[in-house]
């Protein structure tokens, strides 16, 4: 009854063509942000941060690039935890080479870098498809991971070849370190988050968003309408390893400040971001958003109910927490194919015509 | 053979990916001719044990061949599969004192209720989704088999003896100076057997030439009275027991331990290799993969040091990810693998 588009009249087009159509997701987007701007970082604790808000909002940035590379262009890969590494690692390598760089110029140079990595291990998929690229992609995952454990270059020639962030700033305020401000690396991640987000989604709007989709859902018949192959894909394949890459360095620097590259960006990194973003719903931002959140959640909860909840020793509630994921997945899949996200527009559709039932 | 070499241009990929490959071939031979005795033994006791070592991928690559054939699913638990067999079957041996003959039988049951609830609880629900939701579904699966064996056995590396010949074969090693594990070569004539069975039953059988239907056409295998459900088990069953020989293969030579379920990963660019629908393409590409890593391990580190002046330690473990290069650079000139059907793309 509320919820509706009645009465909201485009006299232009750039009403015509904004992000949200309907007025009330426009006041409730904006309330979020005011939100997530100016209370959240006045509530939040050590907790909230390192558990809960920083892994989300770094998670949605890495699904987010995901899900232009698999959802909007179509392009399965499994290599986003060796992207991720690269984030970090040319993340870690500027931090010490440039001191005085601000970090928010940090993050974005590694996410360019990584735009270039992922360029490179992007070639393939102009001669191979589906699963075949899938597997390909594996191979940039664990050559990456290689690379960073064998060249000590990569970790400054330190003894145990972690890499260990160092204090660093944005705007004067520290954000990587072991003195940090919970509202100060929350801020510096979400203001990276929706900044990007808005630009991806735009790109995802306009022209080159469009080839992507025509990619995706028949590339030989894009080919013939004039989207050329090679431009979209690797550029896909660039977009969203610069999202990857910025997810990563911030992964790295600001949410755990140390890192072991086989433990955080093996294999298990990649196949976490896939499980976000087919949950949430591929092909969509607020899936992105949603499938991060799920993700970064489940494991707390189950662990909550299971450890605290029922009182079972960690390694067997452990089990426990990997088979109930493992069922939980095969149940989503089943339940909603297209995630959470169309479970939101379904929401959505049905609030628009409540009370009536038509 | 002949037929498809005299289609063969020289301009395309293939060939000019078969001239590589040709002088490559060459260079070898003269080098091996140009080193010494002893340097040439170790050679073939390498691409020897190289070949033994493929000959354990193509056991796990054969299982997602299976699966892949049958129903278009990539079956990402096949690794998993292996390592929840192990240990029921160290389970069954070693908790409840079962004898290996009596063990191996119980194993392929439990392999067999698994196809059937995979079957009910999973296929059943998502018939005509798209291959990456049934992908995942399969990486949902491998959470949910590894949890549930963990449960039941506990994750301690158990240790699995089933009887099968154990140290260095004495009959190469004193006739030709060779040092070849009687295991691998034990599980080289298993594989060879289980080939050759799979073959003939694909062949011969109803059931297998029904699988064979379904493999070509789904609608069609339906059509004429062919119930995909019952395939379904029983190719999920087939590939439980094959993950079960190659849990035995794995589980005898390192024990049972997790570790097992990250072989599934090897087998992948055995796989891409193959082509994903091909038996034969499974061992030929184990083996070619089996023989390059371990070439790869020794040599690599030696050449890229002569060639580029690099530290050649840093060659060291590449066993992660050099089966997935050599496999890539194979597709840049073959992208539907060695044996996968011709790519036809139409609009």
């Amino acid at each position: 009854m509320i919820y509706r588009e009645t009465g909201d009249f485009k006299t232009s087009y750039a009403d015509d063509q904004q992000i949200f159509p309907i007025a009330q997701d426009r006041f409730a987007f904006l309330a979020l942000m005011a939100v997530a701007f100016l209370v959240v970082p006045f509530l939040i604790d050590d907790y909230w941060e390192k558990s809960i808000l920083l892994p989300f909002l770094v998670y949605a940035l890495a699904a987010i690039g995901l899900n232009i590379l698999t959802g909007y262009c179509g392009q399965v890969s499994l290599g986003t935890g060796g992207f991720m590494a690269v984030g970090a690692y040319s993340a870690y390598k500027l931090m010490t080479a440039f001191p005085s760089l601000d970090m928010s110029l940090v993050v974005i140079t590694s996410g360019l870098i990584t735009a270039m990595v992922g360029m490179l291990f992007g070639l393939p998929s102009l001669r191979i498809k589906g699963f075949y690229l899938a597997v390909a992609t594996l191979a940039a995952q664990f050559f990456l991971v290689w690379l960073f454990n064998k060249i000590p270059w990569f970790y400054n020639y330190s003894a145990t070849g972690q890499i260990t962030a160092p204090e660093r700033f944005a705007f004067g305020v520290p954000v990587t370190g072991p003195a940090t401000d919970p509202w100060a690396t929350y801020l510096f991640c979400l203001a990276f988050v929706v900044l990007f987000g808005l630009i991806a989604k735009n790109l995802l709007r306009g022209r080159i968003g469009r080839s992507w989709m025509a990619i995706r859902d028949m590339d030989i018949a894009a080919e013939i309408i004039g989207v050329d192959p090679l431009k979209a894909k690797l550029s896909a394949f660039g977009v969203s390893s610069f999202y990857i890459g910025m997810a990563g360095a911030l992964y790295f620097a600001v949410l755990f400040g140390a890192v072991e590259v086989g433990e955080a960006f093996g294999i298990n990194a990649s196949f976490e971001v896939m499980f976000m973003i087919i949950i949430g719903g591929l092909g969509s931002m607020m899936g992105s958003f949603l499938g991060a959140g799920f993700v970064v959640l489940l494991p707390i909860l189950l662990k909550t109910v299971l450890v605290d909840g029922f009182d079972l020793g960690t390694a067997f509630a452990k089990y426990i927490e990997i088979t109930a994921f493992g069922a939980l997945i095969i149940t989503f899949l089943i339940a909603e194919p297209h995630g959470l996200a169309r479970l939101w527009a379904i929401v959505k559709e049905r609030l628009r015509i409540w009370p009536f039932p038509h | 053979m002949m037929a498809s070499l005299s289609r063969l241009r020289l301009a395309s990929p293939e060939g000019v990916g078969l001239l590589l490959l040709a002088a490559y071939a060459a260079y070898g031979l003269f080098w091996l001719g140009s080193i010494d005795e002893r340097d040439r033994l170790f050679f073939y006791e390498v691409t020897l044990s190289g070949l033994l070592a493929g000959v354990m991928y193509s056991l796990v690559a054969l299982g997602f061949v299976l699966i892949f054939k049958s129903s278009g699913i990539f079956n990402f638990s096949q690794g998993v599969m292996a390592l929840f067999a192990g240990l029921f079957l160290t389970g069954f041996m070693n908790d409840f004192g079962v004898p290996a003959f009596l063990a191996i039988p119980l194993t392929v049951a439990v392999m067999v209720a698994v196809a059937f609830a995979v079957e009910r609880f999973v296929l059943r629900h998502l018939v005509n989704q798209e291959p990456i939701i049934l992908f995942m579904a399969t990486i949902g699966l491998a959470f949910v088999l590894e949890g549930v064996g963990d449960i039941l056995w506990g994750s301690d590396v158990k240790p699995l003896d089933v009887g099968l010949p154990r140290g260095a074969s004495d009959f190469l090693l004193d006739g030709y100076g060779l040092y070849v594990e009687k295991l691998e070569i034990a599980a080289a004539a298993v594989a060879a057997v289980l080939v050759v069975a799979l073959s003939l039953f694909s062949q011969y059988t109803r059931i297998g030439r029904a699988l064979r239907a379904v493999a070509d056409d789904h609608q069609a295998a339906l059509s004429v009275g062919i119930s995909l459900r019952t395939i379904w088990v029983i190719v999920w069953s087939i590939a439980g027991a094959v993950a079960l020989v190659a849990g035995i293969m794995w589980g005898s030579k390192s024990g049972v331990q997790f570790s097992l379920a990250l072989i599934a990963l090897k087998a992948l660019p055995v796989l891409i290799l193959g082509g994903f629908t091909s038996i034969p393409g499974a061992i030929l590409g184990g083996l070619i993969i089996g023989v390059g890593e371990k070439w790869a391990e020794i040599y690599l580190g030696e050449v890229m040091n002569a060639l580029f002046g690099l530290n050649a330690s840093w060659f060291t473990a590449i066993e992660n990810w050099f089966a997935y290069v050599l496999a890539l650079a194979f597709l840049l000139v073959r992208p539907q693998g060695l044996f996968g059907e011709k790519i036809i793309e139409r609009v």
